[in-house]
């Protein structure tokens, strides 16, 4: 009856012997590489298989991450952008605080080194029209500013004070048309007056042809007018001319870059000039 | 069947110098094994053809398996055909038997080179030589058989099993 059954089950019976005697040669082989031919045919079935698995999960994981995970990376995308915008104006707003912090050392060094009383004031407005060269300061008569004060800055001499209030004040540009300070040639003490011509441009006026004047030659203030404390720079000479008459044309181009400015200086000390008049006018 | 294969590797063992003239070498353990496939049937043709290519891969001293993978194929291929068709007549025997060397000695040689073991060149010559000996052979061996009495009832019985 047994050999009856394996007779029915021959194909099954065909498939293990061949299968076992394959299984037999392997086992006796080797490759060329010394290694079994039935080590190397199980490692390289095995190794297929694990390469389609792998292959598998990674699809898998790919259409995960590609597809189905995108759905979270447009709600990233945006908090993302939102963190990024928060952090560039803050970037922009340190940038700011820097800058302002060289500046306020600057000022901070300039009065320190002046024997001279002084308050640091912002710069809040200009004026409403081109033909008046003025700034609104944020200092007024509470802080001891008056009229008629100077008004400097690292770079050199601003203007003067011209209506102050209670909590701020106009300040006149030394550019303007109507400002004027005395001056003097530091090289060659020659001494004139330095008039605004309502542009970016200051004159040295009543300087005698005698004198010897050169582009290049600094100009600071003489301290006879009453209002600008003496030795400060107001700029330097661009241009020379004869103008036929007794004095030189001479145009200086500002130390102070007026369409910068942010903070500035109010000179609180009067001049030797100024305390000098009040003498007399209060005898 | 046991005892066929026996004797056929006995015989083989120990009549060499009667059966292999130059290249060509008959192979008794194989007659015996398409002659076992033929009267019994696909399963235990390709028995006996385990049996016998191991036993002789063993006895030979070369890879054990690849003799028996050979005969087992030829033993339930042959054990197949017997059961399919007609194989009284000497004729087809004669195809079958040489049919069955061929394809013997074909996987034979074909597992040895393809293992890069052994090469054998060119061996048309040998492979038909033994192929046309063994169908001889083979034929023969029936003839003999069916002289004896009660072979042919045996035979018939043997088949009717095999169908229930």
């Amino acid at each position: 009856m047994a050999l009856l059954d394996l007779r029915q089950r021959s194909g099954y019976l065909f498939l293990a012997v061949t299968l076992g005697q394959i299984l037999l040669i392997s086992a006796q082989v080797n490759t060329k590489s010394g290694v079994p031919v039935i080590e190397r045919v199980t490692f390289g079935v095995f190794s297929e298989v694990q390469r389609v698995l792998s292959g598998g999960f990674s699809g898998i994981h790919g259409v995960w991450t590609g597809y189905i995970g995108l759905r979270h990376l447009k709600v990233e995308n945006e908090t993302l952008k939102r963190d990024l915008a928060t952090a560039q104006v803050a970037v922009q707003e340190q940038r700011a605080l820097a800058d302002r912090t060289r500046s306020l050392e600057r000022l901070l060094d300039l009065r320190e080194g002046l024997q001279l009383k002084t308050v640091a004031a912002q710069i809040i407005g200009a004026a409403a029209t081109p033909d008046f060269r003025t700034l609104t300061i944020d200092r007024g008569t509470r802080d001891g500013v008056r009229a008629d004060m100077s008004v400097i800055a690292p770079a050199g001499i601003v203007g003067r004070l011209v209506v102050p209030s209670l909590r701020s004040a106009k300040v006149q540009l030394l550019v303007d048309r109507n400002a004027a300070a005395g001056a003097i040639i530091e090289r060659t003490r020659a001494q004139g007056v330095v008039v605004g011509g309502g542009d970016d441009r200051l004159r040295l006026e009543y300087v005698s042809e005698a004198f010897d004047v050169v582009a290049g030659d600094i100009v600071v203030t003489s301290g006879i007018d009453g209002i600008y404390p003496k030795g400060f720079i107001i700029g330097r000479i661009e241009s020379v001319e004869r103008q036929g008459g007794s004095y030189k044309r001479i145009a200086i181009k500002p130390a102070v870059d007026f369409t910068s400015l942010e903070e500035v200086l109010v000179v609180l000390t009067p001049t030797p000039a100024r305390e000098a008049a009040e003498g007399v006018a209060a005898r | 069947m046991i005892l066929a294969v026996a004797v056929a590797l006995a015989l083989q063992t120990t009549a060499a110098r009667f059966l292999v003239r130059g290249s060509v070498a008959v192979d008794l353990v194989l007659v015996v094994v398409v002659y076992v496939a033929l009267t019994s049937g696909p399963a235990t043709g390709l028995l006996s053809g385990t049996f016998a290519g191991l036993a002789q891969d063993a006895l030979s001293s070369s890879v054990i398996g690849i003799g028996g993978l050979a005969k087992t194929l030829v033993g339930f291929l042959a054990g197949i055909i017997g059961t399919q068709f007609i194989v009284t007549a000497s004729l087809p025997r004669f195809v079958v038997f040489f049919g069955a060397t061929l394809l013997h000695a074909f996987v034979f040689m074909g597992l040895y080179m393809l293992l890069d073991l052994r090469h054998f060149g060119a061996p048309y010559a040998a492979v038909a030589g033994q192929a046309t000996a063994n169908a001889v052979i083979g034929v023969v061996a029936f003839q003999l058989v069916e002289l004896l009495p009660g072979a042919v009832e045996r035979r018939r019985a043997g088949k009717s099993r095999l169908r229930r």
